[in-house]
């Protein structure tokens, strides 16, 4: 299954490079100088951007449903999400740093949130504990976001950050790619090793701690590791919905249903879905304008719903 | 040898030490909320710094190997097969063991379930899965919290016979059970009540008349418990396997 999804990535990530408003092949004729930069600057740190985001989302996602032991949980629930946005908004809007400066104050918002948490949570926390303060933080997190909003400088920066909120991939150029890459790959090979416990984990936490499982250890690096590959794509990118809730549902069955087990596929498959969206929304014609965030909500919350009835 | 040494958690547990043999099939009764479940889990090394516990001398650190721990929870969450679930019980990422999968299985008398999700089954079959799980890495120690609550009358006397296997190729068996009867197949029995173990030997001496009226209630000349198994036909030499109406009665979980 690793695989079929591995090739179905490099199939999506090829299309992501050829596809665009602009015939990179027919420009190459005319202007080869300008089809190189453009390929160079924008088309492969889209498909880069695209490909790690989605995958560390879905690595995310079946990292924190398997740590809450919830079919529900998505990496929002933790807060680093809504860290990274308001980071980012703060950052952008009322200090006026350009894009780069708005990634940097999302990863500083995600890394503050993170520690919010954490001394929320307290000191060996359980895994209910611990969803407890992600939800009180991202509460919280989420209301300092509208309340940004509503002290934007200008009708046309609130404009301008509800956008930006919605999510995109649209003019990401490399130092995002730079910036993200490395943060979102750290967080994905901690998920990765901690793929064995999280199984271990289904059994419930004190089983685990009798197979010798660090319980806190686990939960420590899992959470830390969530915020890195979620909040380092929400700084770039803004919010992108349901790709952390939906993608574990798809693949799990394909692994027996064991939630440490589902991660690595979980990647490839948010990987895979994220670079299909994106594609999508460049092939839409212009003057539709929707937003990468927005059609990955479109898409999720129906096929949420699809699966929850399914199930019944 | 599994040494506890002032285990203590007030009001739950007064301190307590004890020392537990392997070979033997220890047994732990006492009424609801007597803290049957506190001091099993505290001797399964799962609460800290409620005293010490020492495996060999040692203290004691967790391995599939060493001893294994079987909640009276039996919730699950993902609709993982049973044979799945009993790998996990080797570890983590241990390799897979299909030889001692079928065998801890078949012990269980849940061959049939293997490649049943667990969540589907009922609480019974999940049960006997959650054995098989705690049993698959022969640990040299196995606390059980109530491993029999929840079987029929049958497969009762099949887990408390395959338990008395177990200590006789040398593990350390404990189990908190609330069927009387059958706790008198246990080598010791600690009896707890209000968070202290008030008695502590034979089975006969906790399962003395005077001991059982004062802590349980009951009066051993009028009690319910021997009927639970008397009547619902049950002899030990031809277990029969259809659930009695009574089943889970005189064991609801704490």
């Amino acid at each position: 299954m690793k695989a079929e999804l591995a090739l179905l990535c490099a199939v999506l990530a090829l299309a992501s490079l050829a596809l665009g408003p602009v015939d990179l092949a027919a420009l190459w004729a005319r202007d080869p100088e300008l089809a190189r930069n453009l390929f160079i600057e924008l088309r492969l740190p889209r498909t880069g951007l695209a490909l790690l985001i989605g995958a560390g989302l879905g690595a995310s996602g079946a990292a924190a449903q398997a740590l809450f032991r919830n079919p529900l949980a998505s990496p929002d629930v933790l807060g680093p999400s809504s860290g990274a946005a308001l980071g980012a908004v703060l950052a952008g809007y009322f200090l006026g740093a350009g894009v780069i400066g708005m990634a940097i104050g999302g990863l500083a918002g995600a890394g503050l949130s993170l520690l919010l948490l954490l001394a929320l949570a307290g000191r060996g926390a359980g895994a209910t504990r611990l969803v407890l303060a992600g939800v009180a933080v991202s509460m919280l997190l989420g209301v300092a976001i509208n309340l940004a909003l509503s002290l934007a400088p200008s009708p046309f920066a609130l404009y301008d950050l509800m956008f930006w909120l919605m999510g995109s991939l649209n003019d990401r150029s490399l130092p995002q790619l730079a910036l993200a890459a490395p943060l979102i790959l750290i967080g994905i090979v901690l998920l990765l090793r901690a793929a064995p416990a999280l199984d271990t984990l289904a059994l419930g936490e004190e089983v685990a701690q009798s197979l010798g499982v660090g319980l806190s250890a686990v939960q420590a690096r899992v959470v830390l590791a969530i915020a890195l590959a979620t909040g380092a794509g929400v700084a770039v990118a803004g919010s992108i919905g349901f790709i952390g809730l939906i993608v574990p549902h798809l693949v799990r069955p394909f692994v027996g249903h064991r939630p440490g087990a589902a991660i690595a596929p979980s990647a490839l498959a948010g990987a895979a879905l994220l670079s299909a969206a994106d594609i999508a929304v460049r092939l839409l014609p212009a003057g539709l304008d929707l937003r990468l965030g927005v059609l990955t909500a479109l898409i999720g919350a129906p096929f949420f719903l699809c699966l929850i009835m399914e199930r019944r | 040898m599994l040494e506890a040494i002032d285990l203590a958690r007030p009001p739950m547990l007064a301190p307590t030490s004890l020392t537990l043999h392997p070979g033997q099939l220890t047994g732990v009764i006492g009424p609801n909320g007597a803290g049957k479940t506190t001091l099993l889990k505290a001797l399964a090394g799962l609460s800290r710094g409620l005293g010490t516990v020492r495996l060999d001398g040692q203290p004691f650190l967790p391995h599939p190997q060493r001893l294994a721990w079987l909640p009276a929870n039996r919730d699950a969450v993902w609709p993982i097969p049973a044979a799945a679930l009993v790998q996990l019980g080797l570890g983590p990422a241990a390799a897979p063991d299909p030889t001692a999968i079928a065998a801890a299985l078949a012990a269980c008398d849940a061959t049939a379930l293997a490649d049943r999700p667990v969540s589907q089954l009922s609480t019974g079959e999940r049960a006997r899965v959650l054995l098989a799980r705690a049993l698959v890495a022969r640990p040299a120690w196995l606390l059980l919290d109530e491993p029999i609550a929840n079987l029929d009358p049958g497969h009762r006397l099949d887990v408390m016979a395959l338990l008395a296997a177990e200590a006789a190729r040398g593990a350390g068996v404990v189990l908190a059970l609330h069927d009387l009867d059958l706790a008198r197949r246990c080598d010791r029995l600690l009896l707890v009540a209000d968070g202290a173990v008030v008695s502590d030997g034979p089975p006969a001496t906790a399962l003395a008349s005077a001991l059982l009226a004062q802590h349980f209630g009951v009066r051993r000349d009028n009690h319910d418990w021997k009927r639970t198994v008397n009547t619902l036909f049950i002899s030990d030499d031809g277990p029969p396997r259809s659930p009695g109406p009574a089943d889970g009665q005189r064991s609801e979980p704490d």
